[in-house]
């Protein structure tokens, strides 16, 4: 028992950090209609916030807590309230799950751009000392300040919201807007004051956790909150976003169990090194595939939905002959021009550059195709990229396999655990699928790539010549520049063929109305399976080229962080068209060239200005690209009218 | 055609639908009315997959589809239309029933869409416009459905459903949401289709002048059940409906 006691202690903190950013995310969803995927980053904010101004600026920690919780929290919600989610509110799980992951890409790769770029330490605590022994519960069982702080926030701010939501009017109020703004203003409570409260409330509470967790670690580090965010996702899953008193105690448990089966696990096992890391996401795919409600998060639809405009159809569909002559010309030109250029003149760095952002568009390519035509939610896109490298590298290595000839192979692997993935989540739509794909990620970026056998350690698989044809490693040569162009000619071809074709109907069906689709005899589980084994066979393409070019393949080049980054950077161009892939790798490499010219703490801004495009998908779900490319087809195209106005009143002075 | 039997479906402890019988014969066209909350709808689902019942069977040409999925019953000849317009508002109006005579004449394959051999041949199109030209539609055939309002939108929805010659056509409530110009054209239009195609039809309906002018026969649910069959004229006059409409006892 005191053996026990001992493992299980030490879990509690954890569990109660688990606990209480679960109950934040429930708190949200309950009361704004937002899985906020940028909860861990509010508290980061909060807490960095925090540290910056006691570690750098002297402040007294009461007067930084005011400035961090008290208004920096509740700020952020009112800020994201007012400028996001408040315009999206009736709009799909899509727009909701990227505006908050833009969040969540965003805000951590800004924070060190705007106050400073340095390692915050020794965050003081507002509650029990952290160093301090308060007292034992044994021997050998001491209870710290970290240990009393957890567990006096997480039963305070679950009593707290509880309180808030079940017994008070505004509570109701918060949960009546949830299902209809509208309805909610039609009984004439105003819902912009009802959600932006929520909305401040809830960014009171994330910048509180913030600043209590902080002291738990050495120094405020954006992962650390990640992290937490990711255990906290999985318990909120099993409480089906509902109750919040079932996810902190889920949270509670996962931290509990975890360090409990770290104590008596053998530390050479399987089960230490691959399984318990994973516990969380075990759990979290165990309540997607078996907590009902889950599955009908999606069917909750604002019942004055309707009244909304439809989104806009692509330019390409919509716009003239003329002005579409005009586009096409210009478009095989520039073809022309890259091509020339890079075989030309183009300096080394900038053809490393280009080749880069090709092969990322690959990759992207794959967004395009699940997200963006087929309307499904993937965020393990760059977790398949890496089945495929990792295979073809494990080929060559192995069985001397050419590398390009593994990358044909390990694509169809990528494909295989993409179908997988499909086929466990066929009951899962929107949010569901997201996180279902969120969990898959995260299982492989601690169990599977990082296994000797898979990756060859953390040191990742070195490329050597000998694996690959045609000299693709010389690093003056154009081989690789043909080979990833090549590619992306055929991916991209092969995309835009799909769209136009039986399957892309069928997808844009889906992506309409499933009820309808399946209504009309389409089978929805076998489209949503293809197209998830398409697309993983274009991110294993994509991971093949991309390994090639950085000659080695090791587990940080595929990870989770790179999946969301992935859906965030294609969604701020384009998702629904190829162009829009093709635009989001070479944008996303050039802008980090670029920024290398910069002074050093702008140098992670790329990420930064991504997301604040992929924050305006709310508004323009096509994306800034594609909505540019409407206003100038729409000027061009009144240019072009009035020119054919004036020219036909020439004709007709003249005749007379 | 039709044979359902005893369908019983209920939501946690409220039955909506219990010990339900209701047949359609080939080219014959039955109403099914009640007032609201009788569980028309929750029949309706239930024949076509979108819910499982809970006890009873659903018979098509004496075959049991009581366990196939809808987009299966869907191939097997069964249409419907939805009381909450459920399109695709990125597909023109052609590209509606295209997908609908896609799904029933097999053409699907990958690697006709990788060969860029999907494009809609004449005689899709042909088969196509021959019911958007009944419909009215022609003019609107390269038009997105998101630009077109819900009277519109409600006659695509019908031209998807019947384009493919369906044995069966559930129709939910056709007539929601339109003017009484457009309810009087749709009901014409649907009675003029359900003939000349000879198929079966299933309409839910609240304009009772509706129902009147287009079925053959009518059943009346109330509460979940069953309370009235028969023509229009021998089920108006029936005690048990005049109860559920008009609560006389």
């Amino acid at each position: 028992m005191e053996q026990l006691l001992g493992f299980a202690v030490p879990g509690i903190p954890y569990g109660c950090a688990y606990a209480v950013f679960a109950v934040g995310l429930v708190l949200t969803y309950q009361t704004t209609g937002v899985f906020n995927f940028g909860y861990g980053a509010q508290a980061y904010a909060s807490a960095f916030v925090f540290a910056w101004l006691v570690d750098g600026h002297g402040w007294s920690t009461w007067a930084a807590f005011v400035g961090s919780v008290v208004i920096l929290g509740p700020g952020l919600g009112l800020v994201f309230d007012r400028f996001l989610f408040s315009r999206i509110a009736s709009t799909n799980t899509t727009a909701k799950v990227v505006t908050g992951l833009a969040l969540l890409v965003g805000i951590p790769a800004l924070l060190p751009v705007v106050f400073s770029n340095e390692n915050l330490v020794g965050v003081p605590s507002i509650l029990f000392a952290p160093g301090t022994v308060y007292f034992h519960l044994g021997p050998d069982v001491p209870v710290n300040g970290i240990y009393l702080s957890a567990v006096l926030l997480a039963v305070a701010m679950l009593v707290i919201l509880v309180l808030l939501l079940r017994t008070t009017s505004l509570g109701l109020e918060m949960r009546a807007a949830v299902e209809s703004r509208r309805l909610l203003e039609l009984e004439g409570v105003a819902a912009v004051r009802v959600t932006a409260t929520a909305w401040a409330v809830s960014g009171l509470m994330a910048g509180l956790a913030g600043v209590l967790l902080a002291p738990t670690e050495v120094t405020v580090q954006a992962q650390d909150y990640v992290t937490l965010m990711v255990a906290a996702i999985a318990a909120a899953a099993c409480a089906a976003m509902g109750s919040m008193t079932v996810a902190a105690v889920v949270g509670v448990l996962i931290g509990v169990v975890s360090l409990t089966a770290q104590g008596y696990l053998p530390t050479s096992s399987f089960w230490y090194s691959a399984v318990l890391p994973a516990f969380p996401f075990i759990v979290l795919v165990g309540a997607l595939l078996f907590v009902p409600r889950l599955r009908r998060l999606e069917q909750v639809q604002d019942p004055l939905s309707t009244v909304d405009p439809p989104p806009p159809l692509p330019t390409a569909r919509v716009r003239g002959r003329e002005i579409d002559r005009l586009v096409h010309t210009a478009f095989w030109l520039l073809v022309v021009v890259f091509v020339g250029s890079m075989l030309t003149w183009m300096p080394t760095s900038w053809e490393t550059v280009l080749n880069q952002g090709m092969a990322y568009s690959v990759i992207f390519l794959s967004v395009t195709l699940i997200t963006g035509t087929a309307g499904q939610l993937s965020l393990a896109q760059a977790t398949l990229a890496g089945v495929a490298a990792f295979s073809a590298g494990q080929l060559a290595r192995h069985f001397g396999l050419d590398f390009l000839a593994g990358g044909v192979l390990g694509s169809l692997a990528a494909s295989g655990v993409a179908g997988l993935l499909a086929l466990a989540s066929l009951r899962l739509r929107g949010l569901g699928l997201a996180l279902m794909t969120l969990a898959a990620a995260l299982l492989f970026d601690v169990a599977i790539f990082p296994a000797q056998a898979v990756s060859g350690g953390t040191g990742g698989i070195q490329l050597t010549a000998r694996w690959l044809p045609l000299d693709l490693l010389a690093p003056n040569g154009h081989a690789y520049f043909l080979l990833v162009f090549l590619v992306l000619v055929v991916c991209a071809g092969a995309v835009a063929l799909v769209q136009r074709g039986t399957v892309g109907r069928f997808l844009a069906a889906m992506r309409g109305s499933e009820l309808g689709a399946a209504g009309v005899g389409v089978n929805i589980a076998w489209q949503r399976v293809l197209a998830f084994v398409l697309s993983g066979a274009l991110a294993g393409a994509g991971g093949t080229l991309l390994a090639i070019q950085q000659t080695v393949i090791a587990p940080g080049e595929f990870n989770y962080q790179l999946s969301l980054a992935f859906v965030v950077i294609v969604v701020t161009t384009g998702v629904g068209t190829v162009e829009g892939a093709i635009q989001a790798g070479v944008g996303l490499v050039v802008v980090e060239q670029l920024l290398q010219y910069a002074p050093q703490r702008l140098q992670g801004l790329a990420f930064v200005l991504f997301a604040l495009g992929a924050l305006t998908y709310a508004a323009h779900p096509e994306g800034i690209v594609e909505l540019e490319k409407r206003r100038w087809t729409e000027r061009a195209e009144r240019l072009l009218a009035r020119r054919h106005g004036a020219s036909a009143t020439a004709a007709v002075t003249g005749r007379s | 055609m039709l044979a359902v039997r005893g369908l019983t479906k209920s939501f946690g402890a409220t039955p909506a639908v219990v010990g339900v019988d209701v047949d359609v014969e080939a080219g014959e066209s039955v109403g099914l009315v009640g007032p609201n909350g009788a569980g028309k709808t929750t029949v309706l689902n239930c024949i076509f997959g979108q819910l499982r019942p809970d006890a009873g069977s659903v018979e098509l040409d004496g075959r049991d589809i009581g366990r196939l999925p809808t987009w299966r019953r869907a191939r097997l000849g069964v249409a419907r239309t939805y009381q909450r317009l459920e399109i695709f508002p990125e597909l023109t109006v052609r590209d509606h029933l295209i997908v609908a005579l896609r799904v029933h004449r097999g053409g699907t394959r990958l690697w006709r869409d990788l060969l860029g051999m999907s494009a809609p041949g004449r005689e899709e199109i042909a088969a196509a416009d021959s019911v958007l030209v009944a419909l009215g539609l022609l003019e609107l055939a390269d038009v997105p459905v998101a630009a077109l309002g819900l009277g519109v939108c409600r006659l695509v929805e019908l031209a998807r459903a019947v384009v493919a010659q369906p044995r069966l056509l559930l129709a939910d409530e056709p007539t929601s949401g339109l003017d009484e110009q457009e309810t009087r054209d749709l009901a014409g239009l649907l009675r003029s289709l359900q003939r000349a195609r000879g198929m079966g039809m299933l309409l839910i309906e609240h304009d009772l002048a509706i129902v009147e002018a287009v079925v053959d026969r009518v059943v009346v649910m109330d509460l979940g059940r069953v309370v009235a069959s028969g023509s229009f004229d021998e089920v108006m006059a029936a005690p048990a409906v005049r109860r559920a409409y008009l609560g006389v006892p």
